[in-house]
Order: structure tokens, then sequence, then C-alpha cells
């Protein structure tokens, strides 16, 4: 039973063809990746499945409903929550309000709650502020909870823009390269990290360029290559096909590297 | 407009910010005794203190903007005037249909206007504060045109109302302490939370769920209320209302409190208010140079401390630390 369904999809932007009739299916558990080498199309694919822009043609059906075409917001508060290339933090914020806002969906308090504290809207504040910092204590983040996001360094920025999708309760976790940019520790410890989310039971879809992440940890690989599917299936099956080696090296000499 | 504000969610206490507070309460309470045309100064600081922190809850907390909250403090204000002076309503109830007033035309206005952003949006919302002054201008049968309204009846509920100089600052005084705790409310709470993603990154915030539209028209609407509030209490507070009064200076004397007293923040407009509206007033001993030494002082204040005034406890303690 696959949760997330992408059935014929394609992209134009003018003469270009960026997604040519894409159709993969993704498993409501586990880690799943899409790899591909630059302008392959995968940012353009998660913009489809993410609602940030809408497909030429084809559909998207996430949790047994058909989402092509709807508002971000929209496909968000069905539980599928993306992060971006370019990270994309409330930099004029703390660390913990910045989890804070990520847990918007599953809080309900209005303009009464923000005037009149009662009991319940109190509470629910207790709530999200608990929760907050027991996502931030998972990812590593607590000591810098008061610290204004702006300030930290680029590996943290990264940590905190999946903590912040954490907290919105996803079904399914949508990255975009999440470890662009980071160092071989920092991409070590993300590794390590993605896998305790999967195994908490949050399917995650990354995107990635970094091979020796996805290597590690993909339970499945789909392989784009100017915007068609070449390849799907276990990482050492995509490791070994001959279309895939190709895409990303241009020859078959290499293939031993 | 568009500068990354840096929005703290908790003031710090330190030396600066007691020495702040310290003094504008210290003004306000030598004002209270001393009387005289300093405590109409207060009024006003108090009235725009309502003003400006709804203007900051648009666009300060939810990094719009708006040159037009001008138009809700005057659908506020000439609803409170007409319906007192000339059909001699409480000016509770008429306060009230005022606001209800100001934010179905915010809702209206908000809903098409919003979708504009940046230079954009300020055009628009400039036309709202100029359409509204010309309706208050041509429509003669209501408003008087430029003759303006006067014999405003003074605040009160039913048969008690207030008209003592030092009756009207404390109520106002309570008012405007309304005005912030309830900012300070929106600004902690998930409403509040929403306002500051849609002002940090509209797709980050959209990717999380949050119905960024939904929110800068709810937090137009806010602000709006603030404004038509603000209105009414200055046509009761004065006695009189003109189109002049809720005119482009108003739209320049908001900006320039909100800015010098810090926008973002939750204390900036009472401290920009009160600065603002007693600063030149305080060069006064200049005569002709008045206005030379107050636009001198504005500058200063936005080059050494350009978050604004309630920035400043930030900068002492930045600068203790690198003197320690």
């Amino acid at each position: 039973m696959s949760l997330l369904r992408l059935d014929g999809i394609t992209r134009r932007f003018g003469g270009l063809v960026a997604l040519d009739n894409v159709s993969l299916e993704i498993p409501g558990q586990g880690l799943s990746a899409v790899i591909g080498p630059n302008g392959a199309g995968k940012t353009t694919l998660f913009n489809m499945i993410s609602g940030f822009m809408p497909p030429s043609a084809g559909r998207v059906q996430f949790d047994g409903a058909d989402i092509t075409g709807q508002a971000p917001e929209t496909i968000a508060k069905r539980g599928l929550i993306r992060t971006f290339q370019l990270v994309q933090l409330f930099e004029g914020l703390t660390v913990l309000e910045n989890v804070k806002i990520g847990c918007h969906l599953h809080t309900r308090g209005g303009l009464m709650a923000a005037l009149l504290p009662t009991r319940a809207a109190r509470a629910e504040e207790a709530a999200v502020e608990a929760e907050a910092r027991r996502l931030l204590e998972e990812t590593g983040l607590a000591a810098q909870a008061e610290t204004f996001a702006a300030v930290l360094p680029y590996g943290q920025k990264r940590l905190l823009e999946i903590t912040r999708a954490l907290a919105a309760r996803p079904k399914l976790l949508l990255l975009d390269e999440p470890a662009a940019g980071l160092n071989r520790q920092e991409t070590d410890a993300l590794a390590a990290l993605l896998r305790r989310i999967a195994a908490t039971g949050t399917a995650i879809l990354l995107i990635e360029h970094d091979m020796n992440l996805v290597m590690n940890v993909a339970d499945e690989i789909a392989v784009l290559d100017f915007g068609r599917l070449i390849a799907k299936g276990k990482p050492d099956e995509v490791r070994r096909n001959p279309d895939v080696i190709a895409a990303y090296l241009g020859t078959e000499e290499a293939a031993h590297v | 407009m568009n500068l990354p504000t840096i929005i703290s969610a908790k003031g710090r206490g330190n030396l600066a910010a007691w020495l702040l507070w310290g003094l504008a309460a210290a003004f306000v309470a030598y004002t209270f005794v001393a009387g005289g045309y300093l405590i109409a100064v207060l009024h006003f600081a108090c009235i725009y203190t309502v003003f400006v922190t709804g203007l900051n809850i648009f666009m300060g907390f939810t990094g719009q903007v708006s040159f037009g909250h001008n138009a809700f403090a005057a659908i506020g204000g000439y609803t409170s005037a007409v319906l007192t002076a000339t059909y001699g309503w409480d000016p509770l109830t008429a306060g009230v249909l005022g606001l209800a007033g100001a934010l179905l035309c915010a809702l209206i206005i908000g809903y098409p206007v919003l979708r504009l952003r940046g230079h954009y949006l300020a055009m628009a919302t400039l036309a709202i504060g100029l359409i509204v002054y010309e309706v208050a201008v041509q429509w003669d049968s209501v408003t008087h045109g430029y003759m303006g309204i006067s014999g405003i009846p003074p605040l009160g509920i039913g048969r008690f109302t207030v008209t003592s100089d030092r009756g009207i600052l404390i109520f106002l005084m309570i008012v405007a302490g309304l005005a912030l705790l309830s900012a300070a409310g929106i600004r902690r709470s998930r409403l509040g939370r929403a306002f500051v993603a849609a002002a940090g990154s509209e797709d980050a915030a959209r990717a999380l769920g949050i119905d960024v539209a939904r929110y800068k028209l709810i937090a137009f609407m806010i602000s709006a209320a603030y404004a038509a509030i603000a209105g009414s209490l200055f046509v009761h507070a004065v006695g009189f209302v003109s189109p002049e009064v809720f005119g482009l200076p108003m739209v320049v004397l908001s900006f320039t409190m909100l800015y010098v007293g810090g926008i973002g923040t939750v204390g900036g407009p009472a401290l920009g208010a009160i600065i603002i509206s007693v600063l030149p007033e305080s060069f006064r001993t200049f005569k002709d140079y008045q206005d030379l030494a107050y636009g001198a002082a504005l500058i200063v204040i936005l080059i050494y401390a350009p978050r604004g005034l309630a920035s400043l406890p930030e900068l002492w303690a930045k600068w203790r630390r690198r003197a320690a």
C-alpha cells in the first residue's frame, strides 16, 4: 500500500520538459530517495508533490486522496511536510520558536486564546513548549533553544529545519537535499537521525546529491535523468544499473568508481 | 520594510530597559502632578500608542506594509462623532459600531488588496487612506466637510462621564495599557506565531500548513480594529473632528513612532508614541530651530538604534559584553 502515488507527472517550462511522464509509488514507511544529476528535475518533482507548483499533466495522490494542484498549506494539513533546498528558517526568531511554529497544524488557539488565556489555552501552550523542547532534545539542538536561528552555523540550520518539520507530525517527510553543504561528520549524524525518524514510523522521501548518504540510508531509490525516471530499486540494484552509471559519469569506463 | 526584523518574544530586564521605562514613568508621573498643556500631549501619546500598536501587528509582526491605516481610524472616529454629536448616541455604542464598520471595511478591502506585496501593497493601502479622506471631505451632509464636527461629548458610559484632564488621562492610559497587553498576548500565542512565520518566510509557513493569506487578512483586521478604537478615542478626547485629523500626516507620524520606538517589539509603539509626542515639545527652547533639532534627534536615534528605542537594552547588553 503506497502512501504517495505519482501518475504520469509532466511539467513543461515553455519548450523545456523538466519532468516527463514520471510515475512512482512511495510506501508509507521507511526511507525512499530520488537521486539524479543536476537539473534532472528533482526539485521540480518536489514542488509538484508539495503543491508549490502545479504539474502540466498527471496526478498526485496522497493517503488515498487526489491532491493534484492543491495549495501547499492544504497538502501540509494532510500530513505531507517538506523542507527546502535553500534552508527556509524564520531567521529573526529563536530556535525554540521556530519549532513551536511547526506545531501549528495540530493545535487550535486563535484570537480568543491569545487575548484570554483560559486554562485550556495555557495547557495547549505548555504542551507546545514541551513538545518543541523534546524534539530539540532528539535532534541535538536543545542547547541552542534560545539562540536566534539567524546565527546558527549552517549544519544546525539544516537540522533545525528538519526538527521544525517533525513538529508538524508528518506522515511523509519530504527532504530536499538535506546533506547539501554538510561536512562528513554532519552527514553521518544526519544519516543516523533519518534512520531514527524512519524507525518511529514517519516515512521519508529525500532528494539527494550525496550518493554516500543515499546508499547508506535509503531502502528504495528512484533515479531521474533529464526529467525521466531511468531506474528504481534497492540501493545495490541502482548502483549497478548501467543507465544510472552513464547518467552520473557519462561513460561506462568509470563503472568501478 | 522588508528588512529582516529580529522579533524577540521576551524583553530581557537590564539597566537600559529599567532606565528607559523609568524615565517614561517619571515623565508621566510629573505630568500628572504638574498638569497643564503636557497632559494633552500625553492624551495624544496614549491614543497613538493604541494606533501604532495595531499598525505594529500588521507591519512588525506580520511583515506587511500599510500606508492606509488612517482610513480605519477615520471610520471609527467619524462613526463615533456623527452618532454621538448628531444623533445623541451613547459613546460606547457608537464606538462599537465604528469598530464593526472598520472591521467590515478591512475585510472587504483586505481580501483583494493583500494579494499584493511590498511596494504595490504600500501604494494600494495609501490609496485607501486617500479615498477615505476624500469621502470625509465630500460627504458634506454627514461629515460637514472641512468644517468638521464639533461638540462631540466626552468619553463615558451612560450617565458616568470622564471630563477632567486627569480623568481622561487615566482612562486613556488604561486603554493604552490594554492595547499593549493584548499585543503581548497575541505575540506569545499560536496566532502571533502564525503572523511572525508569514513575516519570516511565506514558503516555509505554507509548507508547515499555515494559511498565509488568511493570517495576513486576520492581522490586517486586528490592526484595523486598534486603529478604529484610536480614532474613536481621539474624537471624544478632543471633542472635534475634521478630515485633517486623519490625513496623511497621521501616517507619517505613526510610521515615525513605529520605527523610532522599535518595529516588531511589543513595547516599541508605546515608547515611540511617548518620545515622538514629547520630543517636539522639549525642543521648544530652541525656538526657530525646533524642527531642526527634532529632525536631528530622529536621525541620531535611527543611526545608533536602527531597530528603535526598544532595542536599546539589547545594544546595552552587547556593549557590556564587549567592554567585559
